[in-house]
């Protein structure tokens, strides 16, 4: 069943001076002794000096793909065709001892995760160090060679790092030392894989411009393998868009991200919330269906079973490879009928929302005790939430939100004086002491569906139980009330009988979304409920969401890092820090330019789809630990715009800037507005500085 | 052609995410599919189906001896004592001219009646400790934790003989003291597990949803644990032989030295090894070898299907 | 800190040993036929006329003194102390040489079916490993008589060897012991190091470290060893205080005068300080096996280093 086909036509032979070159790729996984294509003919190049992306959802081949770059397989995984070569050379008929040679001069590897990357029971010294000792340093010379690569990736301090354990570095830094392993042998090829997937967006930043200025004094070619659109735009040069074992479109950024010519990667762009896009503008666009299962037999076009466009022709052939542009290709049927993919809804419904406060947090605080230390998690929170209304939560982890959420739900009892009210009515702390009404009236979404569903029980169980127990429905009532929600959800009634793992993570999500709403909830507290999920099955649950939204008429308190499904979905937004809320204010004025110094560090550190990186302005170090707040103004120590002798000493009130917009700080207006300029490599070192 | 490196799991997230089933493929199977899918894999697998066969066959020794045997255990067989096996007896004669094969049969009744009983008393008190201790942790579980670490602390055997010694070697004391002492393993186990669980967003869940701690451990953390209690009771089975026939050995069972038992018969036989009679003691042995393996088959099996 | 709450508790169950025990435990001394004031006298050496606060007071004093008083039945008259020295001396010697044996051999077989995993070889060494850990160590013993020490002459029945051997002679006599706590121990110690190789070898740092370039051999030696090990240092630790008292049976089947032993003979012949002081000495070596396995996971687990100073 072997599927030939065309491959890559420029260049013709793969080049001399590639950094990489995959030539009709093909790979299968050994699943029960029968073999299951991962990778359907890949053929693609990095020159050098040029990043190159590789973007797809998962289960692509895309990591099969990194690990083929340096001829690592994993012990199931055999090469069916293909060839992979570097400089001229072909890995795939390379010796061990070749290989390991190539590895230890030529290329490099990063993965996704810091904290795994490095070994535990060893100091950074040694490890770093021993990536200079395979190339054939004496222990003295890799010393010092350790020592200015820590250097090299803006690591202040390099020496009392070197004489650190991992786990007594941030993940940010332990990145950094990754990336400078990586770089030892002065790479012509670097590999990364998801290397910022996991860090928070002011850390992600961090580590993305460290590799951008890295480029600049290196030599190497990058491949960056990542499913964030954004990361891939605002880093590469050219990017692939891999779709179940295949690139189905490659070309510039520029060209692939604004213009492009695959029906798959229109939809995934179309997918996420671009330019600014508000919920009230149009549906994110959710491509229905679900990738082939790995290991099917695919002789035609991968794409067919989910595309919009698709023609008997699409069935009977593997498509041609249709130039667009200079080097901007596609792999499609109907490449000239790209138009005709439909753009999503454009929503008519107008969304309403009340005046009145369902729900409101007064003045909450959260202290915690550990070993006699007080921890203040939360520091005087006030929120209120009117009907039909999205609050969206943003921060850095450990800034409290989580806790926050939990105090919401009844988990945590506030410390003396706060209270979480129901239409002004003081509900009690502990859920198992609130009463029906209570209890019903807040629920929630958690990001992980795997963990939030019972997995012993089925879907009608789950459902049924929060049914009978918020709204006190019994027997056939309940039955037909659990169907109705299902349904609502778009849940299938044989979906119904099933248990948690034998459903796909988008319908799990669901499920889940479908017990938040069985008490008839005011608020749903949804706890970064896509951030597990791909982006196309994402783009169904937030169109579910802003619809069940308009339906229900409840309020969401959406928490995310993803600034720009909260600016999407939000039409409030409040920032946290430390247990804090340092600003609040509606979406639209969330985005003119006026802001906390906090949140504009924030914003400025997503990684744009739509366009090259501006100009970022980096935090310096991580979180202070709550349990030691600093003084005066908390964010003080991390602040660019910090007034000394003023926010060291004295604690921000809350100002309100323009009516519902507020900030915890004491610059003025004007002060804010002042463009800034910082140079971001002395600030980064001095992050580094500050370890955990 | 495969890659020079060692073998090792498959590396990236993309064989991972690609093993979960596709969306499509499972949904139309019924809500059974699971439990099927395990139960065939248990079904299937070599080791449970020999594990079987060797439980089953002693299963119908202490049940049905007579149907296995035509001697009693205790009559002198016309072949006289100490013959070697061979026609006359099959596995021979002990010293006093009783048959070494029905002695073997009959010995299965008494320790598959204890074995299990101890076994299934401990797993339930095991369960209940481990659950209660890992949901609800606090000073309770501080104290019971100290309690299994210092029974923990003193090998089982020991343990055992201090206690028979203490209350006496009766059948019931003898029941007793194994399910007391397998109740801290048995615990330790459950109780990490309960943790595990209600580390879970589905038991946060619960609780915002106003559940009380008696539905949040038996309804919503039990189901999930059942799998593991079942593997957990298997294995004690096993160790349960292992111990009862190890105070079989030492004469601390009670009862007559001359009933048939396999852990009696290796200890009133073994030191005739040495004078070249190792038949009376060796197939007892050999008996005891052979259950205890064939539980362990079916633990191991259970285990692997549990985790399918 | 955990292990003297331990210790304690200990302490107050082997205290109430004979307080708890039904019958008189001054009969099953001196035996069904003795005279009252014979009865009477044994009660009292005993310390059974005490409160149970003072019998354990008794027994803490005796803990810190080393002093355990005399032997009633079992050795009469001899200090309890130097039975246990004499047989802790003997169990230690069938303990270490089992341990030289056990862990080399163990830690290979794990390592080897870790790195061959689902081959033949792995399921093979493993199963068959299973398979003889489940087996009592007396049948384990008993097998090895038959078929080892009678067709074999090098092989002894008995395992102490006559007073005055050589060293190699008493390692001789030892052997079939030593083998049969290798039947019982090499499944368990193998297939716990599998695990821990297993997760050491699939994870990002050892990829990195084959990524790097370096060879196999490196990567197990530089990179794996030290995290895969841990868990089996944790278990070695807990097994060898259960190799010193749990071997009870074996040492009879082979006539051994270890520490199990003793304390079946105290038991068989109500001997209480003999029998208290041996579980304590029991119960102490377990306590120091486990802390010196948590000490060595520690210094070659830095984070284990810091939870170890929080305790």
């Amino acid at each position: 069943m072997t599927v030939t086909e065309s491959h890559t036509p420029e260049p013709a032979d793969p080049s001399e001076h590639a950094a990489l070159a995959i030539d009709g790729l093909e790979m299968s996984y050994i699943v029960r002794g029968k073999p299951r294509k991962i990778l359907r003919g890949v053929s693609f190049e990095v020159r050098p000096g040029e990043a190159y992306g590789l973007v797809g959802e998962s289960g692509c081949g895309k990591s099969t793909t990194a690990y083929a770059a340096l001829r690592y397989l994993p012990g199931n995984g055999v090469i069916d065709a293909g060839r992979v070569l570097s400089g001229g050379e072909e890995l795939t008929a390379m010796s061990a001892s070749q290989l390991r040679e190539f590895r230890a001069q030529r290329a490099s590897m990063v993965f996704q995760d810091p904290v795994q990357a490095v070994n535990p029971v060893l100091k950074i010294g040694t490890q770093v160090a021993e990536a200079f000792q395979v190339m054939g340093q004496s222990k003295s010379e890799a010393r010092v060679s350790a020592l200015a690569a820590l250097e090299r990736v803006r690591i202040a301090a390099p020496e009392s790092v070197m004489e650190r354990y991992p786990h007594q570095l941030s993940g940010g830094m332990l990145q950094r030392v990754v990336i400078a392993m990586g770089l030892a042998c002065d790479p012509n090829l670097l590999v990364l894989d998801e290397p910022t997937t996991g860090l928070d967006a002011t850390v992600e930043a961090e580590v993305l411009d460290l590799v951008r200025d890295l480029r600049s004094e290196l030599n190497s070619a990058i491949l960056l393998i990542a499913h964030n659109l954004g990361v891939i735009r605002t880093m590469c040069d050219r990017v692939g868009v891999m779709y179940a074992g295949r690139i189905v479109e490659e070309g510039t950024v520029a060209e692939v991200f604004d213009n492009p010519s695959h029906p798959y990667t229109k939809g995934l762009l179309n997918s996420i919330p671009r330019r600014g896009l508000r919920k009230t503008d149009r549906e994110l666009f959710a491509i229905p269906g679900s990738a082939p299962p790995i290991g099917a037999d695919l002789p035609f076009c991968t794409y067919i079973d989910r595309c919009p466009i698709a023609t008997d022709i699409c069935r009977s052939a593997v498509p041609p490879i249709v130039d667009r542009s200079d080097g901007h290709w596609t792999r499609c049927h109907h490449a000239d009928r790209i138009g005709d993919v439909p753009e999503p809804d454009e929503v008519t419904v107008p969304y309403d929302i009340g005046t009145e406060q369902v729900i409101g947090v007064e003045g909450v605080s959260k202290t915690f005790r550990q070993r006699g230390h007080e921890v203040p998690a939360l520091v005087g929170v006030d929120l209120g939430f009117a009907e039909g209304e999205t609050l969206g939560l943003v921060g850095e982890s450990g800034s409290g939100k989580s806790t926050l959420a939990k105090t919401m739900l009844g988990v945590h009892a506030p410390d003396e004086g706060g209270a979480i009210t129901l239409r002004g009515r003081k509900m009690a702390d502990k859920a198992t002491s609130r009463v029906t009404e209570s209890v019903r009236a807040i629920s929630m979404v958690f990001q992980n569906p795997d963990s939030a569903l019972n997995r012993a029980w089925t879907v009608r169980r789950i459902l049924q139980r929060s049914v009978v127990k918020l709204t006190g429905i019994k027997g056939a009532a309940a039955d037909k009330r659990v169907e109705e929600i299902a349904e609502a959800m778009q849940l299938s009634p044989r979906h119904l009988d099933m248990r948690p793992r034998q459903l796909s993570g988008g319908l799990k999500q669901r499920v889940a979304i479908a017990r938040a709403f069985a008490g008839d909830p005011e608020v749903v507290v949804c706890d970064e409920p896509t951030s597990a999920l791909d982006v196309s099955v994402q783009a169904a649950i937030l169109n579910l969401l802003a619809r069940l939204q308009n339906e229900e008429r409840s309020s969401y308190m959406f928490i995310s890092h993803d600034i720009g499904v909260v600016r999407y979905l939000a039409d409030r937004i409040a920032v946290m820090y430390l247990g804090r809320i340092m600003e609040i204010g509606s979406t639209a004025t969330m985005f003119d330019g006026t802001n906390h110094p906090y949140t504009e560090a924030l914003l400025s550190a997503v990684p744009n789809v739509d366009g090259v990186a501006e100009d970022r302005i980096p935090l310096t170090g991580s979180i202070p630990s709550p349990a030691n707040p600093p003084p005066g103004c908390v964010f003080h120590t991390r602040c660019h715009r910090a007034i000394a002798g003023l926010c060291e000493v004295t604690v921000p009130e809350m100002v309100e800037l323009s009516p519902g917009h507020s900030i915890k700080c004491h610059l003025t207006v004007e002060q804010l507005q002042e463009p800034i300029d910082v140079d971001a490599s002395i600030i980064s070192a001095e992050a580094a500085a500050l370890l955990d | 052609m495969t890659s020079s490196q060692p073998p090792t799991e498959t590396p990236a997230a993309d064989p991972v995410e690609d093993a979960k089933p596709a969306a499509a493929a499972p949904i139309a199977e019924g809500k059974k599919q699971i439990r099927k899918e395990q139960l065939r894999v248990l079904y299937t697998s070599p080791g449970f189906i020999v594990g079987v066969l060797i439980v089953g066959f002693w299963i119908l020794a202490s049940v049905l001896p007579g149907v296995l045997t035509s001697f009693d255990p205790k009559e002198f067989v016309e072949a006289g004592p100490r013959v070697k096996p061979g026609s006359e007896a099959w596995l021979g004669t002990d010293k006093n001219g009783w048959d070494v094969y029905t002695r073997v049969i009959y010995g299965a009744r008494k320790i598959l009646t204890i074995a299990p009983i101890s076994t299934a008393v401990a797993i339930m008190v095991g369960t209940f400790l481990g659950l209660i201790m890992g949901y609800y942790k606090g000073w309770v579980d501080e104290i019971l934790s100290r309690v299994i670490e210092a029974i923990l602390s003193i090998p089982i055997i020991l343990m055992a003989i201090v206690i028979i010694f203490t209350f006496g070697r009766s059948t019931t004391v003898i029941i007793g003291t194994i399910a007391v002492l397998f109740v801290p393993a048995i615990t330790r186990t459950i109780r990490s597990a309960a943790i595990a669980e209600s580390d879970l967003d589905y038991v946060m869940s619960a609780k915002m949803r106003g559940e009380s701690g008696f539905f949040i451990v038996t309804r919503e953390i039990l189901p999930n644990v059942v799998g593991l209690v079942v593997v957990e009771g298997t294995v004690r089975l096993g160790y349960a032989i292992f111990t009862y026939t190890t105070l079989a050995f030492l004469g601390f069972v009670g009862g007559n030295i001359t009933d048939a038992d396999w852990g009696i018969d290796v200890s009133q036989n073994y030191e005739q090894i040495a004078r070249d009679i190792w038949w009376p003691s060796i197939f007892p042995a050999a008996a005891i070898a052979s259950l205890v393996i064939g539980v362990n088959l079916i633990a191991d099996s259970i285990d692997k299907a549990v985790k399918s | 800190m955990l292990a003297i709450v331990t210790l304690a508790f200990l302490l107050v169950i082997v205290t109430l040993i004979p307080n708890i025990a039904p019958g008189d435990p001054a009969r099953k001394i001196a035996g069904g036929t003795a005279s009252p004031e014979r009865l009477i006298e044994v009660t009292e050496s005993l310390g059974l006329r005490d409160s149970v606060a003072t019998q354990l007071w008794k027994l803490v004093k005796s803990v810190g003194t080393l002093n355990f008083g005399d032997s009633f039945s079992v050795a009469k008259g001899e200090p309890v102390m130097s039975l246990v020295w004499t047989a802790l001396g003997n169990s230690a010697k069938l303990v270490m040489l089992s341990l030289i044996v056990i862990v080399p051999l163990s830690i290979l077989g794990g390592l080897i079916t870790a790195y061959k995993k689902d081959t033949w070889i792995d399921r093979t060494i493993i199963n068959v490993g299973i398979a003889f850990s489940a087996i009592p160590d007396f049948v384990a013993g008993v097998f090895l008589l038959a078929f080892l020490a009678v067709p074999v002459d090098f092989f002894k029945v008995q395992a102490a060897a006559p007073p005055g051997s050589s060293y190699l002679t008493q390692i001789q006599h030892l052997l079939l012991p030593v083998i049969a706590v290798l039947m019982v121990y090499f499944g368990y110690i193998a297939r716990v190091t599998r695990a821990g190789t297993i997760t050491a070898l699939d994870s990002d740092y050892t990829r990195t470290a084959f990524m790097r370039g370096l060879s196999t051999p490196d990567v197990f030696r530089k990179h794996i060893a030290r995290n895969a090990l841990q868990p089996t240092v944790a278990v070695l630790g807990t097994q060898l205080g259960y190799l010193f008292g749990g071997m009870v049976a074996l040492e009879r089947v082979f006539g051994y005068q270890g520490v199990g032993n003793l304390i079946l003979r105290a038991v068989d012949r109500a001997d209480y300080p003999v029998l208290r002081a041996g579980v304590l000495a029991v119960a102490i070596i377990y306590m120091l096996a486990t802390l010196s396995a948590d000490l060595l996971v520690a210094y070659m687990n830095p984070r284990a280093r810091q939870s170890l100073g929080d305790n």
